[in-house]
This record gives C-alpha cells, structure tokens and sequence, in this order.
C-alpha cells in the first residue's frame, strides 16, 4: 500500500473498518507510514521489530535509509495486530530518532550536569556503590526500572541484584501500571499469566471492559473490537469507567450497557455483580465444585451487596446492575479486560479478583471468546514480572519456597542465603520511602521518568534531591528525573539495540538492531553488564556471575531459568522468532508453537509446590503462610477469593468536594518522553487539561478553555477546562505531562502534582483514580 | 459463673486494642499503609465490641471485680524511625495475642454452655484476630531488615 494511502490517524484514531463475524479471522489491513518524501522503494532495509508504546505490543518492521529510521509498517502475519498500527505506533515509535538525545555520559559536578565520558562515570558508579556495600550492605542499594527494557536486559540486572549484590530493593514502574494484574492472578490462579488470549475478541458473544479505555490505551485491540461490532453477530458490550469514553459510547451502542461506579466503589460493584450470579443461579456447579476453592466464603461476603445497597454505594441505578450482571450470567461466551480504572483504584487486587470470580462461577476460562485479560499499561511489562527486575522472583517462583530459592542458587551457583528472600521483595513504593528514610543511599533509575510518573510530586522530587541519595539515571533522553541526577548514563533506545519482549497476550517478539544509537549511547544491557564486570561479581566457584555478553547468550540463559515453569520459553529462539511472527508463552517441547490459552482444562498452578505464590488477605495484604496454604490443599483448584467493600482513603467533603481521577490518553505514552517529541502527536495533545461535566462547571462557572486551578492536599495544577462527559462530582486529568517543554516555569501541569501516596495493600499499586480535590476558576 | 468476669476483659482489651490500633496509625501517618491498616482494623475491633452486647446482655459482664493484672495495658503513645514502627507494631502483636487466647477461653465456656450464638461469635472474631495478627507479621517481616541493618 502506498504511504499516501493510509488515512490520516490523528483524526482517525483506528482506521478503516475491516468487520467481520464471530468466529472468523479478523482481516488484515497493512498501515505504514514513512517520512515525508520517502517511498516504499526508497527504503534500503526492513528491520523485525515490535511497538513499544503500549501494552498491545504491536508486531512490525522498521523502515531503514541512510542509517535512519524512516517509518513502519504493521506486519500483517503477526497474531496481535494483523498488520494495524496505531497513531502512536506510526507516528511516534521513531519520529523522536537522532532529536536531542543524550549522547554522552553526564556527572554531577558542583550541583551542575557536565559532559563525561563512560569510565568516569562507570568509575563513579561503582565506586559509591563499592562505598555503601562496604559500610552498610547491599539494603543500601535500590533499582527502580521500567516497562520498557527487554527481557534480556531485565533478566541480567535481576540476576545483578538478586545474586551479585543481593538487594530485594528492585522494582520497575511496572508497580504503576500492572502490579494488580499480576496480583490478581497470583491471588486467583496461583501464578501470573495471563488466562486468555486477544483473539477471545474474535469469539465471545459478551465483552466486558473493566476500567479499561481500550479506545485510547490500546487503540489497536480496539479496532479488532470495533470490527466486530461492525460485522455480523457483533457482542453485546459492557463497560465500567466513571467517564463516557468511547468505549462506553459503544457499549450502549451495542444493546449493552455503561455502568459509571464512583470512583473508589469497585469493589462493591463487583461483589454486587458476583452475588446476582450466585442468587439467580447463573454458575457451573460442576466447574465450581471441581475447580475451585472458598464459595462458600465468597458467597457469604458478597450477601449483603443487593442492587439496591450497591447503588447507593456506588451511585448507579440498581437495574443497571441486575442488567449487567443478567448479561454476565446468560452469555455464551464472556470476555472480560481489566485495567487502570481497577488497578490504580482503591480495592485494586480485590476488585480484579472479583472479575477472575465472575469468570470461575461461569467455568468461562480457557476456551475461545470466554476468558480475562488481566491487562498491562506497559509494553514490556510482562518481562519485569518474569525475570524478576520487580517485586518477584524470575520464571515466576515463589520467594516462600525453600525449593524454588535453591532452584535460582544452583542455576546461578551462588549460596541460596545471597538471594533475598526473606519477606516479599521491596515494592517501589517502599523503595522510595526507605530512600526517603535515608537507609537506601543509591538509587540507579532506567528507562523510566518518576518526577513525572510517580504519586505525590513534590514528595519525589524532594527524595531525588536529597544530598545523601546517589542517583544514577539511565535514559535516552535528558528527563525530568535526570535533572536530579549524580549520574546520567545515555542508552540506546528502541531500534538501536536487539532484545525480545512479551506483550499482556504472552506473545513474544524480537526486536532488532535497526540502526547504531546516537553519540556514545549503549544498549542497557551493555550497561547492566559493564557494572557487573567492574563490580567483579563472582559465583562460587570464583567466575564470573554473568556468563552471557549479547542479547541472545542472555535469552538463552533466561530460558534455562524460565524451564519447567509457567513461562516457559525453551521451545523458543532468535531463529524461530525470524520465521513466523509472534509465538506466545508457553513454548517448550511439548508446545512448540506456544499456547493461546492457559487453564483449558480447568487445572491451574496452585499446588503448594508450583504456585508464585501463597496468596494474601485482600483486606490488609498479610501473606497467608506455606503452612496455611498446604493446609488448604488447593491442588490445582483456584481461589474465589472474596473482600467486602471498605471505604476509600480519601474522600470528598467540605474542603475538596470533587474526586480526581487520571488516566492516559491516546496521544501520549509514558510521561511523553518519546510520543512528546512526535510532532503529529505533540500537535494532538500539547497540554494537558481538566475535564469537568457540564453541571459542575456551571456552578463553578467555568465555560470550556478558562484556566482552573485544581488543588488537593498535596499540590496543585493550573491546567485548560474541558467540559466533557465525567460523572457529576468527579474531575479528569490526562497524566504524564511533564515539565521538560514547559521552559521550566514551576511545577503547576502534572496531574501527580495532586495523587496521594496510597496503595493497594496486596499488589502495592499507588492509586491514581481516587483524590479529593477541588476546583476553582483563574481569574483574568 | 465466672463468664462475667471473662466477658469483661475481653470488651476491655477489645476498646484496648481498637484504641491501641487508632494511636499507631495515627503515629505512622509517614507509612500509608501501616495508618490505613491499622485504622481498618481498629474499625472492625469496634464492630466486634458492639456484636459482643447480646452476648454481654445474657451473661452479664464484670468489671470492676477483675484483678489488676488481667489489664492488656494499652499504648502510651508511639515512636519514631524504623525501629519505632517495629516496637510498636510488636506491642500491637501482644495486645492482638492477648485478645486471641482471651476469645479461645470464652469459645471453650461457650462449648461448656452450649451456646451455639456464642460459639459462632467466637469463630468470626477468632478469624479476625488471626488476620490481625497475620498483618502485623507481615509488616514486621518486611521492615525488620531494613530497620535492624540498613537504618541510621
Ligand atoms: S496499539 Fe500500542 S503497540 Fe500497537 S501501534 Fe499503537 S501504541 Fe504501538
């Protein structure tokens, strides 16, 4: 197809529509898009790669010309995007190429960033880290990564901190983003992985969106959707979101329906929607009876949620929820996504259990058009929840197994007391209060931005400033978080370096090395592996800890730790990644081409001997012990767990009567780092704004574009109105807007200027939906 | 009988406890998740108190007879630092540990009785008591090696 040919996507969000009916395959629609002035037949090479702005993970090749990237386009043979790409796909994977980008190392030098080169600052590094082993042992280290390394990258610096300094002090941004998905899992399943697969889009017959904008967070898994809305037998859909998104608008359209819970009330929306299941009969005996463990619990702690009592609660109309719940209930084939709107909630891991119930009352797991995605906000964050550069353990092990803990000893031949496993690995929040503390002294940040993307603004910028803390920072980019840096070390970023990564759906793909980085930029794996060798980590038998030295010598050192487990990449290859396009998890022998679906057959990994992990009280986060759990002999039976409604944190009253929520919107990806400096996106979205519904700003006479202030507790932002379509009572703000094209004029735009530093006490995910706030007009 | 007597020191150290949860909390503020837990449970220890009246009604409940020693003594107030938050989650522990084999004793008259009312009380708050107790290991485990190695 000829570049000119692709419609305009900033307007046209998804495309043109392919519709196509239940069951079918849903039909291909290649989209590129190269640089102005350059055709197809100008480009020199095509190189495999993968989208990295959001978790859809969307398989392609990137145009080469002269050494530059020039474009992409989709590849039409992969199984997640059938060769779409969305308008950040297209127009931001590598528009930000060669623009302003760090090319050298930069240390601190009286209180000023000054250009260096690699030894000094390497030297620097690890000096300091030499320093704080010596004097107060490796709890004085910290790691806070990302969702956007590799999987080659992230298993390195896991094996690093896990087995070379032993620090359970790592944690990825992913704790924002996906911490609940994986958590929830773990609670309901026994292990993270995700159940179902997105072609269940191809075959349910009901679609429920659970706090998820799939319109503007996953734009090309909602086009699959909105095909089959457009085709034949399209599903009913129903979505949960205090705001009417346009997947709401759908969800109407559809004969299904919206359901606008306050913010905060999830979880008694759940539990009200599980106890119409159970009272009008609408579950599998059988499959319950068989496969599962606590109905009877569960059934008790839902009972007082009516419809009428969750209306209240929640402030929904008590029909709409006996609607939603008879759809559930009478549905052939159910799919069910979850994402933000739960996991960054109060409840999250309760709430997301709940959709898990709903799907275990049913018996609908496993099997075509009825599954969960347990969504991710990142990419690449799967990867962290693998290799254990986040709060787990690698080839999803379980820190409270003595066997599991030896299994890693003898894989990396270290003594099994190195590897920290003594309470459940530090989760970022944490990490930054012990920074905050001043017990943890060095902190090396990669490839994520947290002056922008954590909770609670001032709080962070404050830690990153203070004087004890050593701050490594490792981008492509000069952030807002490198600012506070003692050292910033310049990587190379998508495109410039080779790696593998896994999207929400397990499907695995390679991405490879399209062009050199700029200046004296590295890939973070060259980096994780220059620290290792200068910090001289040894295993038992005096050799080197790290083995491996390229991209594909660490995979296959990962597939060796991913053997026998849930995740199992063995089957796996560089090669057989070149051949077909996109495989999905797991893949060993048995499974040579991957698996769609796991728990077809009802079996999952909770023997007390398999599972990641034992599992929590949803109320307060206590572990239940490996004794509990044995007691129990869950024995591949998952948990229906079950957690009454509580009220949140925070509520509106007198001095902030509005709830705040944030979220992401379709232009912009991760503190915009990238999809900022994409000049059709930058143009789309330049700033950001509060979305108030009609009735609030009439009162507070406020007419669309005034300037308002939004204030909590916390912080403030002087941000555009936009009367839009939130619930009466709830304001909106786009968050990941920074400050590092703002001319450096205060702090008044980013939405977690005003987010509480709260968090779910099961998965440790802030919550960003809820904060009581309130709003004001700026005069003149 | 001396049930009364028993029923006694378990609504004082249940207002103990709750009281003892509400000043940690509020102690902790720099630690959401300690004041959010600890205000939660404090919640809950309270609506154990009022489902204890019935019970309290039936058997009457002495409190002025019961010997000094069988107080739980509360909270003075809380401390601060990583240690700090550790002592005090300990002293919470006791005051949970207290109230568990408090409810055990009561549970057992409640067999002798035959009370079945009684009995099922007995069985949701024991679970209650047990998840308190499961909270403050937790967190303790977690903060202890922080607070005993790497802490200034
Ligand atoms: S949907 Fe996501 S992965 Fe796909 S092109 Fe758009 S941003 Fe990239």
């Amino acid at each position: 197809m000829n570049a000119d040919a692709v419609p305009e996507r900033i307007a046209e969000v998804w495309g043109a529509r392919t519709p196509y009916r239940r069951g079918d395959a849903w039909p291909r629609r290649a989209d590129i898009h190269l640089e102005e002035g350059v055709g197809e037949s100008d480009v020199d090479r095509w190189v495999r790669s993968a989208c990295v702005l959001c978790s859809n993970g969307c398989a392609c090749d990137i145009a080469v010309k002269d050494g530059r990237m020039v474009g992409v386009r989709g590849r039409e043979t992969d199984l997640v995007n059938h060769g779409r790409m969305g308008p950040k796909g297209l127009y931001g994977s590598w528009q930000w190429n060669g623009k302003d980008r760090l090319t050298r190392p930069l240390i601190r030098r009286d209180g000023e960033l000054v250009e260096s080169d690699w030894d000094t600052a390497m030297d620097l590094i690890v000096r300091r880290s030499q320093e704080l082993l010596d004097e107060a042992g490796p709890l004085s280290h910290g790691f806070y990564t990302s969702g956007q390394l590799f999987l080659e990258e992230y298993y390195t610096l896991g094996v690093i901190g896990k087995a070379g300094l032993g620090t359970p002090h790592m944690d990825g941004n992913t704790r924002l983003c996906t911490a609940t998905s994986a958590a929830a899992m773990k609670e309901s399943f026994g292990s993270d992985g995700q159940p179902g697969t997105y072609a269940d889009i191809d075959h349910c017959d009901a679609l429920f969106l659970f706090g998820h904008n799939m319109a503007e967070t996953q734009t090309v898994l909602w086009s699959r959707v909105l095909d089959r809305l457009a085709g034949p037998e399209p599903p009913v859909v129903v979505a949960v979101d205090p705001r009417r998104t346009k997947v709401a608008e759908a969800a109407v359209e559809s004969g299904g329906l919206h359901l606008a819970p306050l913010p905060g009330t999830n979880q008694a929306l759940m539990n009200g929607l599980v106890r119409e299941l159970i009272v009008n009969k609408w579950i599998d005996e059988d499959y319950v009876a068989a496969h599962t463990l606590g109905f009877s619990e569960l059934e008790k702690t839902v009972e007082p949620y009516t419809p009428a009592h969750v209306g209240e609660i929640c402030g929904i109309e008590p029909d709409t929820l006996a609607r939603a719940a008879e759809i559930f209930g009478t549905s052939e084939r159910v799919l069910s996504t979850v994402l933000q709107g739960f996991y960054q909630s109060h409840q999250a891991t309760a709430a997301a259990c709940q959709v898990n119930n709903l799907h275990l009352l049913r018996g609908m797991l496993g099997k075509p058009g009825g599954g969960v995605l347990q969504m991710n906000g990142q990419p690449t964050a799967q990867n962290t929840r693998e290799c254990g550069a986040d709060g787990d353990l690698p080839g999803f092990r379980n820190w409270e197994n003595p066997d599991h803990v030896r299994q890693l000893a003898e894989l990396w031949n270290v003594d099994e007391l190195t590897i920290p496993h003594w309470s459940p690995p530090t989760h970022a929040m944490q990490i930054w209060r012990y920074a905050e503390q001043g017990s943890i002294r060095f902190l090396w940040i990669s490839a994520t931005n947290p002056a922008v993307s954590m909770p609670e603004l001032p709080r962070i910028r404050e830690i990153l400033g203070k004087e004890d803390l050593f701050v490594v920072v490792q981008d492509g980019f000069r952030t807002e978080t490198a600012e506070f840096a003692d050292v910033v070390l310049p990587a190379a970023l998508w495109g410039e370096k080779q790696g593998t990564f896994t999207n929400a759906n397990r499907t695995v793909h390679l991405s490879e090395k399209a062009v050199e980085p700029p200046g004296e930029a590295r890939a973070d794996l060259d980096v994780f592996l220059d620290y290792a060798r200068r910090m001289d980590f040894r295993d038992r038998d005096g050799d080197p800890l790290i083995g491996w030295q390229t991209p594909e010598d660490a995979f296959r050192a990962w597939q060796e730790c991913s053997r026998g487990r849930l995740c199992d990449y063995t089957g796996l290859s560089y090669d057989k990644l070149r051949g077909g396009s996109g495989i999905q998890w797991p893949c060993d022998g048995e499974r040579p081409d991957g698996t769609e679906r796991l728990y077809a057959d009802g079996v999952f990994t909770t023997s007390s001997a398999a599972c990641e992990d034992f599992g929590h009280d949803l109320l307060t986060g206590g572990t239940v012990s490996a004794t509990e759990h044995k007691a129990l002999h869950p024995d591949g039976r998952a948990f229906l767990k079950a957690a009454e409604y509580t009220a949140p944190p925070e509520e509106p009253g007198e001095r902030y009567p509005f709830v705040c929520t944030t979220g992401r919107t379709v232009y912009h990806f991760h503190t915009r780092t990238k999809t900022g400096r994409a000049p059709k996106l930058r143009r789309a979205a330049p700033e950001p704004w509060a979305e108030v519904a009609a009735s609030d700003a009439a009162e507070l006479g406020v007419t669309d574009g005034d300037l308002v202030l939004v204030e909590s507790a916390r912080g403030r932002v002087e941000v555009p109105a936009r009367i839009g379509r939130v619930r009466p009572g709830v304001v909106f703000l786009p968050f990941h807007y920074g400050y590092w094209d703002t001319g450096g004029e205060g702090h008044p735009r980013a939405a977690n200027e005003l987010t509480m530093t709260e968090w779910d006490p099961v998965s440790k995910q802030p919550l960003f939906k809820i904060g009581a706030v309130r709003v004001r007009k700026v005069e003149g | 009988m001396h049930l009364a007597t028993y029923l006694g020191l378990l609504h004082t150290s249940l207002n103990t406890l709750a009281d003892a949860f509400r000043e940690v909390g509020r102690g902790h503020g720099e630690e959401p998740d300690v004041e959010h837990t600890c205000l939660l449970l404090a919640g809950r220890i309270d609506r154990q108190t009022d489902a204890l009246a019935p019970i309290v009604e039936r058997y009457g409940e002495d409190r002025e007879e019961e010997p000094e020693r069988l107080h739980a003594a509360g909270l003075e107030g809380t401390r601060s630092g990583g240690v700090g938050l550790l002592r005090d989650l300990q002293d919470l522990y006791a005051l949970s540990s207290f109230t568990d084999i408090t409810w055990t004793v009561v549970g057992q008259a409640a067999q002798g009785l035959r009370d079945r009312e009684l009995l099922d009380l007995v069985e949701d708050h024991e679970q209650e008591t047990s998840r308190q107790l499961t909270w403050l290991r937790t967190r303790m485990k977690q903060a202890a090696p922080q607070a005993l190695i790497a802490a200034r």
